[in-house]
């Protein structure tokens, strides 16, 4: 069951569609993270923290994570996404790829 | 005031069109007109069954009990949604290419199709989500309560169990009727489909409704609401124990992908991959749309209803409180609709894992008659679907019954979750982790389910209902550490978390190290690498080794369980596939495979593959038979490299068998040109000597001078002849080793000036360049043998050479253990083609009129032969080049 080699670098559309797959997998944990600030909040007392305050910032903090889902899905095309463990074999490498600004790609992961 | 008359017929007419639009759809689907049935936002909207009765209503009771805390109930589903990447879209993915039918199916289908598994986790839910049904019953009879107190001129009676009855019957009705038309789970459930996402707008308008109303119509709008929520005495501050903020996040997440009634919208009646993109973002939208009013109507319905009024019912009670019947009635229809929905897809999910995991292999067992006999049997699956439907609603209600419908129902929703969150290690573990066995997966749904009856489903009931209050406080028989609430003495957790940190984390541990330690059969490694490399091969498992099986009872079977169209059809196109006439195929791997999975998605994978295996006979993959494909395969790749070995040395031996042919033609060529000039060479001496003998014999009065020079002549061609003839002989003995050495110690430049000397002709034809310092090593060799060599090379240099002033140089060298001399002429050299030829007897280059038999090379290498050393043509020197070679020995001794 060895994997099969891929291609070592991606032209740059698939390098896109993949980060953009990345971000989905980051997206949750960021989430993670911000909706458990209010874990940090006083609890109760003299400065607890307003109701309507924590309300604004929760839902704030959803919104805007349901928001960049829906970004991130909507810049996924249907041909990157369709099997990103096992990338198809795209076009020749082309010079834009190597150069730094893009950064290689390592192929199956 | 409300009517209880109006609500009733409002109720039926919205069931009626409930069952008109589920009927729609249907036919709809049948005439293959369903495109737009299966839209990513019908997809999501299905999706929101996740909200049931005890959110509509049961959040705005949360909230006015625990604060924000009922937010944590949404957001957990809504990150495991944005995170569709990590978990679900591979769920998907499997689901969709093995045909899972249910959570049962996707767990024992991983584990190698364990029925033993599959019923453990039927089992499972079903006790997990019995209660949650009871739930949904219940908050449809409380509603009807709310809007029966507000009308004083109807006395309800005195129980309101009847409407429960009522609301089962029906519910049972509408999923018989629409959960059970087909048995292909190909064939989704599309009028249940829409019905529920028909439900989920209305559910979410409904709560829309009266959250704009709280804010907008009696709140004034969204600053004073919020200054409102700031000022509650009880709510106004954020208060939260962060062990169950982040626990409960934690639980709702699971509960998305473990809940039966949740894995089957997700997965099962999954149309299309892509649809999870849009519900990435349009579930957690919808979770948000569903929350964001919550508070407010607590907060309102706090501070305006009297005293004591059950929060739980704030949806109903505030529009009433305040006239608006009919927003109440669009309210209660919500309420109605979260219930109905959960209810018929959990009777869907439920019945599907009790019917393919418990039912049919119990029936299969009992009919006795095992899978070949005849008669269709999709009556039976749907029958006992049926059944299964009933049973489990009438177990609802039952629980609904016995629990007696109070406040105790009202925890059940978490420890149901808790219940179902059971499932999550071996299902994550099972598709993300090759090592995972069905011992480990079935240890730890155990051992997890175990400790959550104790701690959390048997004291849900209240203290002394199940447990004495005595086992609670003090453990039993007095053991303390085994204290439902403070397992291992561990106190001061939050009895939810407390359960569900213990059941999750022993059930994982157990997974884990029993997996490790165990060893999975070869069904459930094969499984496993189709389950977690589901992206790289989204193939079939190689199941079958075919050939036993007959054709003709596999089609008796299929028919039985697919009908006799879709079977036929089916093996029709098998058949042509395979290039057979007619509709029996041959019972490869590929075909029951195939066929496998057809069954599987109408029975479920473990009843599929045991029917299967009833027909084939025998295990479906051993050990050996791996191993013996392993082997071959080892054994195909050992005799590929033999090969490439073997034709690599062909090469070779081609290549030298190819140089010597060449060599042989070429000397068999100079073989015949020496015959012809030995002959020639013999005879011109011959003839010479015949006609002066002759001469001498016959012609008289030949004076005195004449005799002697025609003797002279005589004399000279004798010698000739003898030359020739002696190295023919020298060479001969030289050859066969017959030679023997006279070893004397002599100077190399005593050697070379005595070959110099020998080799005779005109001393200033050829010009020497010779390095008299380096010639004055001692040799102990045959002297005599080795001066033959130089005089042959000196010789040849001197006939050879065909510069205009030819120079010879003779360089002596010492190093690798070995003396060098080199003769270097300044001629023309020898041809690369020649250089391999120039050593062998009778050789000769060329058409060179010099002389000579060709044998002088070939003598000298014979003879530095026996000297132990060699001599060799030298490339590459701008003339013709030898190099003598001895052994460094012979000559160091003599120094």
């Amino acid at each position: 069951m060895s994997p099969r080699p891929g291609p070592v670098f991606l032209e740059r559309r698939g390098y896109r569609q993949r980060r953009m797959l990345d971000a989905a997998r980051v997206l949750p944990m960021l989430g993670l993270v911000l909706l458990g600030v209010p874990l940090l909040w006083p609890n109760g007392g003299a400065e607890a923290m307003p109701t309507s305050h924590a309300m604004i910032y929760i839902f704030g903090v959803w919104a805007l994570l349901a928001l960049a889902s829906a970004v991130l899905v909507s810049r996924l095309s249907d041909l990157a996404a369709d099997d990103p463990e096992t990338p198809k074999p795209t076009g020749p490498v082309s010079g834009a790829e190597i150069a730094p600004a893009t950064g290689p790609e390592i192929g199956p992961r | 005031m409300a009517s209880l008359n109006l609500l009733v017929a409002v109720s039926l007419i919205y069931v009626a069109f409930l069952f008109a639009v589920a009927f729609g759809a249907e036919r709809a689907a049948m005439k293959g007109r369903a495109g737009w049935l299966r839209s990513p936002v019908v997809y999501t909207l299905s999706l929101s069954i996740y909200c049931t009765a005890w959110t509509f209503y049961g959040a705005v009771g949360y909230a006015a009990r625990s604060g924000l805390e009922y937010l944590t109930i949404y957001i957990g589903p809504s990150i495991v949604m944005i995170g569709w990447v990590w978990a679900l879209r591979k769920i998907v993915r499997i689901g969709r290419s093995q045909r899972i039918t249910s959570v049962a199916d996707l767990i024992s289908s991983r584990y190698g199709k364990s029925n033993l598994l599959a019923v453990a986790v039927t089992l499972i839910a079903v006790v997990g989500t019995t209660p949650y049904i009871a739930l949904q019953l219940q908050s449809v009879t409380q509603s009807v309560a709310a809007f029966a107190a507000a009308d004083p001129s109807i006395v309800l009676p005195a129980d309101n169990r009847a409407t429960a009855l009522w609301v089962a019957a029906g519910l049972a009705a509408f999923t018989v009727l629409f959960g059970t038309r087909n048995l292909d789970s190909n064939e989704r459930h599309h009028g249940v489909v829409m019905a529920i996402a028909l439900e989920a707008v209305v559910k979410l308008c409904a709560l829309l409704a009266v959250g704009i109303f709280t804010v907008w119509g009696i709140g004034g709008g969204v600053g004073q609401t919020l200054a409102r929520i700031d000022a509650s005495a009880q709510l106004g501050q954020w208060q939260m124990a962060p062990g169950r903020w982040s626990g409960l996040i934690f639980l709702s997440g699971a509960a998305l992908l473990c809940l039966p009634r949740m894995f089957q919208v997700l997965v099962v009646e999954n149309e299309d991959e892509r649809h999870l993109r849009t519900a990435s973002w349009a579930f957690p939208a919808y979770m948000i749309a569903m929350s964001l009013f919550v508070m407010p109507i607590a907060v309102a319905g706090l501070s305006m209803l009297p005293e004591g009024a059950n929060p739980d019912m704030f949806v109903l009670t505030l529009p009433l409180s305040e006239g608006h019947t009919g927003l109440a009635v669009f309210s209660f229809l919500g309420g109605f609709s979260s219930a109905t929905s959960m209810v018929i897809v959990a009777a869907i999910a439920l019945s599907t894992m009790v019917s393919n995991h418990i039912v049919m292999p119990i029936w299969l067992s009992l009919s006795g008659k095992g899978a070949m006999v005849s008669g269709d049997v999709r009556h039976v699956v749907i029958m006992a679907r049926r059944i299964s439907i009933i049973g489990v609603l009438f177990l609802g209600y039952l629980y609904y019954r016995l629990s007696g419908g109070g406040t105790a129902l009202a925890a059940i929703g978490l420890i149901s979750f808790s219940g179902v969150a059971q499932f999550l290690p071996s299902m994550l573990g099972g598709i993300f982790w090759r090592g995972a066995t069905r011992n480990g997966a079935f240890a730890g749904l155990l051992l997890g389910f175990a400790i959550w009856l104790w701690c959390l489903f048997l004291p849900s009931f209240g203290d002394g209902v199940v447990l004495p209050a005595g086992v609670i406080a003090n453990g039993p028989w007095g053991l303390g550490w085994l204290r439902p609430h403070a397992l291992f003495s561990i106190t001061g957790l939050d009895p939810l978390v407390h359960g569900v940190l213990w059941s999750v984390l022993l059930n994982t541990l157990a997974f884990t190290g029993l997996s490790i330690f165990s060893f999975p059969s070869p069904m459930e490694r094969l499984q496993g690498a189709q389950f977690v490399n589901v992206y790289q091969h989204s193939a079939s498992p190689r199941g079958w080794t075919g050939g036993t099986a007959q054709s003709e009872d596999l089609m008796i079977m299929a028919q039985r369980l697919l009908g006799a169209r879709e079977a036929q059809k089916l093996f029709q196109s098998e058949a042509a596939r395979q290039g057979v006439q007619g509709y029996l195929p041959d019972p490869n791997a590929d075909f029951l495979q195939r066929l496998e999975r057809e069954l599987s998605g109408s029975v479920g994978a473990a009843t599929a593959h045991a029917m299967v295996g009833q027909i084939v006979g025998g295990a479906a993959v051993s050990v050996e038979d791996l191993m013996a494909v392993a082997d071959e395969a080892a054994q195909i790749m050992e005799y590929s490299n033999q090969l490439e070995a073997k034709s690599d040395e062909l090469l070779r031996t081609a290549r030298q068998l190819r140089d010597a042919n060449a060599k042989l033609t070429q000397l068999s060529v100079q073989k015949d040109a020496f015959l012809s000039q030995i002959s020639h060479e013999l005879r011109t001496p011959m003839t010479s000597i015949r006609a002066f003998s002759e001469i001498l014999r016959d012609a008289p009065g030949l004076s005195e001078p004449q005799k002697h020079k025609y003797a002279n002549i005589i004399h000279d061609e004798t010698v000739r002849l003898t030359r020739l003839l002696d190295d023919l002989l020298d060479l001969a003995v030289l050859e066969n080793g017959q030679v023997s050495l006279n070893i004397t110690r002599a100077r190399l430049g005593d050697i070379l000036d005595h070959a110099l000397a020998a080799a005779g002709g005109d001393p200033s034809a050829l010009k020497l360049r010779r390095d008299k310092p380096r010639e004055g090593l001692w040799l102990q060799t045959d002297t005599d043998r080795l001066a033959q060599v130089f005089i042959n090379l000196i010789a040849n240099a001197r006939k050879y050479c065909d510069a205009t002033t030819p120079e010879l140089r003779i360089a002596v060298r010492t190093g690798e253990g070995s003396l060098m001399v080199d003769f270097i002429d300044n001629g023309a050299g020898i041809e690369t083609d020649q250089q391999t030829l120039i050593f062998e007897k009778f050789a000769r280059i060329g058409d060179q009129k010099a002389g000579g038999a060709g044998l002088g090379l070939a003598i000298c290498r014979e003879i530095m032969a026996r000297l132990e050393g060699s001599i060799t043509y030298l490339p590459g020197q701008g003339g013709a080049a030898f190099r003598v070679t001895l052994p460094m020995p012979a000559a160091n001794a003599a120094q």
